[in-house]
């Protein structure tokens, strides 16, 4: 067993409206800064796991996503990488 | 008639439901998240409050205590179910309804009565209301907003399982006005606002007592 750390992105369906996105472009446009478009907030999450390889890893963190991490209905997930933690 | 108001860490609307269930003439007890059973209920309640501090998404973490083992189950066997506000968010998160509940569309905490449609009186927590009919509630939250894909809308339009729908303004940006849902077997309902905190004309409307007074329920139906 080696131990790994998976990081996930969960950002909300882009079919869902973003109300804290909204307010913080709002925000920025009201700080001076020019040309923001459309903001959207999501979380990182990293999750540190023992498994016997980058692979099982990575299906692990796959599972833990469509459990828990991400709602199906509002949120898209994306796992950004697996690595051996240090 | 006895009901159960399930205690998760955070709730903050359980003395309300356990007040507003026994001035409706239930027996009513409350049962600590971390049971495994329900105390021999007949009826479940998941009250308004913010368990587990919304960590994650509300009702995420909820969804994995103990006792929800015995709610799905008793949903499962056809009996009764209900949540408000916090408690339909942990309904939805643990799929006994489907959709979710999503951050409001204003962005703010909306605190004020509301009014609804009664939509359909065939659960067992709305057969004392007429279809049409209109009631007063307070909502109370700042992650209402009912969301589903336009599938599970048409089908829960085409199924009438639409069981309350915001009329004169919408609080939080709900999809199609959609203040609460039910399932399939119509036993397990979901709402945002809080009809335990309109059980007495006192605090200043009654219409939400009716939900509590559930005659017909009687042990193991």
């Amino acid at each position: 067993m080696s131990r790994f750390l998976a990081r996930v992105r969960v950002m909300p369906r882009t079919s869902i409206l973003d109300p804290q996105g909204q307010a913080v472009s709002h925000a920025l446009g009201e700080l001076g800064f020019a040309g923001v478009g459309e903001v959207r907030i999501g979380r990182a999450v990293e999750v540190l796991l023992d498994a016997a390889s980058a692979d099982a890893a990575r299906e692990g963190a796959l599972r833990m996503c469509e459990r828990l991490l991400a709602n199906p209905v509002t949120e898209d997930y994306v796992l950004e990488g697996v690595e051996p933690a240090r | 008639m006895k009901l159960a108001v399930v205690r998760f860490p955070g709730s903050n609307c359980d003395a309300d439901a356990w007040h507003a269930a026994r001035a409706a003439g239930a027996e009513a007890a409350y049962v600590w998240h971390r049971s495994a059973d329900l105390e021999g209920a007949d009826v479940v309640v998941l009250p308004g409050g913010f368990c587990y501090g919304d960590y994650l998404r509300p009702g995420a973490i909820a969804r994995f205590s103990p006792v929800m083992k015995a709610v799905a189950a008793h949903a499962a066997a056809g009996r009764p179910v209900l949540g408000i506000c916090n408690g339909f968010q942990v309904l939805c998160e643990a799929q006994l309804l489907p959709g979710a509940l999503a951050r409001n569309g204003g962005l703010s905490f909306v605190c004020r009565p509301v009014t609804m449609r009664v939509e359909s009186d065939a659960t067992p927590f709305t057969a004392r209301y007429r279809p049409g009919q209109l009631v007063t509630m307070p909502v109370a939250h700042g992650a209402g907003r009912y969301v589903a894909d336009p599938g599970t809308l048409d089908r829960l339009e085409r199924e009438e399982r639409v069981v309350f729908r915001y009329v004169g303004g919408n609080p939080n940006g709900a999809m199609r006005d959609i203040a609460g849902i039910t399932n399939e077997g119509r036993n397990v309902v979901g709402l945002m606002p809080h009809p335990e905190r309109a059980a007495e004309a006192l605090l200043g409307s009654d219409d939400g007592a009716a939900m509590f007074a559930l005659a017909g329920v009687a042990a193991g139906v």
